[in-house]
């Protein structure tokens, strides 16, 4: 079995969620402040990628950050590469489907933190950013690292927008799941079956995990 | 030391209809704030914290303002220097009794210094020995007076109670009385403190405000207000209703 495939998903699925967890906690974070203008546009907004088809949100990428789109211009003028059709645009890719996960339950972990101990703090003479960072976070933690997970696994296996993005570029682009498709396409079931096996393997052991993390908290 | 009156002239809207009306001073010294459940003493104390935004009114300590609707002026919460002490006490789970007392200290002393300082604070309150223990492991007792330790370790300008007493029994709650009242007195502070309890509220009180249906009824002695007699536990359906209030 060639391994080069799954190594790829792996470092990208890694790069991803780096991404999308940052960018993820920042926007829960925002979602949770109760005043927020325009929060359930925000809302749907980020949601949309779970519901909308691969190739809706394939074409969005595309314009946002195609060779002719401002995004992919800059960037090609910095990197002398474009982000399509490349590892980066593959990391795109999967972030996309990763940042609703990581909204999603990482907004719910942080509103599972008793208000009360947020407002204590403040009385305490904590500024919103210090309440956060010292009694949000760290109590949402448990939630937040579960979230993380089950966006990984999504990550590792995205296979519309990656190819819409980035191609099927062997060593470059081609991801698992994409790899998968091709061997099978190509009666290589063999092949297909290792992948297969490994992706599932991942996705089961990780779905395990989050539970026992998401029960130990309910245990508190 | 601070000897300024806490005033307190606020009406604050609140969903669901109710209205809170209140005016009052509180001197340095505790103020009892008595009445029925829902009758917006918590609200009240909310409001003075900053964690609540009456829609009218003032409040001042001495010649500072705090809140001025009129002038637009909403000093935020953390800058306001209250001391609140909820009626579940809001301990932080992840951190130690120490950790907890040094949270609400000033930022410029050392980490050594605010770390002596929380120890000190908790062996005045006879808890010394829970320094490095969460509080899951706390008795009900031990975790209120960790939660006096973290209030008075900020030094507060005005403490706030909202009926962190309600779980005790007699003997305990008698004894933390004792406590309380040597630190407000050596603070110099205005202190409210909303109870149920008529025993309790003579104990610990020196003027009462009787606040019923959003509006004081009577203020003046505790004696006068609450009488001379009668432990009872005015009626209440008391959950943490009001600790729910928006912000």
């Amino acid at each position: 079995m060639d391994l080069a495939p799954l190594v790829l998903s792996l470092q990208i699925a890694c790069a991803a969620i780096v991404v999308a967890g940052v960018l993820g906690v920042a926007l829960a974070a925002l979602l949770t402040r109760e005043r927020l203008p325009g929060r359930d546009l925000l809302d749907a907004l980020v949601t949309a990628p779970t519901v909308l088809p691969p190739t809706v949100l394939g074409y969005y990428l595309l314009v946002a950050i195609g060779r002719r789109s401002m995004i992919g211009h800059a960037f090609e003028q910095l990197t002398g590469s474009s982000i399509v059709f490349t590892k980066t645009g593959a990391i795109c890719a999967a972030t996309v489907g990763a940042l609703p996960i990581v909204v999603k339950s990482g907004r719910a972990a942080l509103e599972g933190v008793d208000v009360l101990l947020v407002r204590a703090a403040r009385t305490l003479g904590a500024s919103p950013t210090r309440a956060f960072f010292t009694i949000r976070l760290p109590l949402a933690a448990r939630g937040i690292v579960a979230a993380l997970m089950l966006a990984f696994a999504r990550s590792l296996g995205d296979f519309g927008v990656t190819l819409m993005v980035a191609g099927d570029i062997p060593g470059e682009t081609q991801t698992a799941s994409l790899a998968i498709y091709d061997a099978i396409q190509a009666h290589r079931e063999t092949e297909a079956l290792g992948m297969v096996l490994v992706l599932t393997a991942v996705a089961i052991g990780v779905l395990y995990t989050v539970n026992r993390l998401t029960a130990r908290r309910d245990a508190h | 030391m601070p000897t300024d009156a806490l005033t307190v002239k606020i009406e604050v809207e609140q969903q669901g209809g109710f209205h809170l009306d209140v005016r009052f001073e509180a001197a340095p010294g505790i103020t009892i704030l008595f009445g029925p459940s829902g009758a917006g003493k918590s609200t009240t104390l909310a409001a003075i914290s900053g964690l609540v935004r009456p829609s009218r009114g003032k409040i001042a300590l001495g010649d500072d303002v705090w809140f001025d609707a009129e002038k637009k002026l909403d000093r935020p919460v953390h800058l306001r220097r209250v001391a609140f002490v909820f009626q579940s006490l809001a301990l932080f789970p992840h951190m130690t009794a120490a950790a907890n007392v040094a949270y609400g200290m000033d930022r410029g002393a050392s980490k050594d210094e605010r770390a002596a300082r929380a120890k000190k604070m908790l062996e005045r309150l006879r808890v010394g020995h829970l320094e490095h223990r969460r509080p899951a492991t706390f008795s009900g007792g031990e975790a209120q007076r960790v939660a006096l330790a973290r209030a008075f370790a900020t030094n507060p300008k005005v403490v706030l109670f909202d009926e962190p007493f309600s779980a005790m029994d007699r003997e305990l709650r008698n004894d933390l009385v004792r406590d309380l009242r040597s630190f407000v007195a050596e603070l110099g502070v205005p202190m409210l403190h909303v109870t149920h309890h008529r025993g309790e509220a003579r104990a610990l009180g020196d003027r009462a405000v009787l606040i019923d249906g959003g509006r004081v009824t009577k203020e003046g002695p505790v004696k006068d207000v609450l009488g001379e007699d009668g432990d009872e536990v005015v009626p209440s359906a008391e959950t943490r209703e009001g600790e729910r209030w928006g912000r």
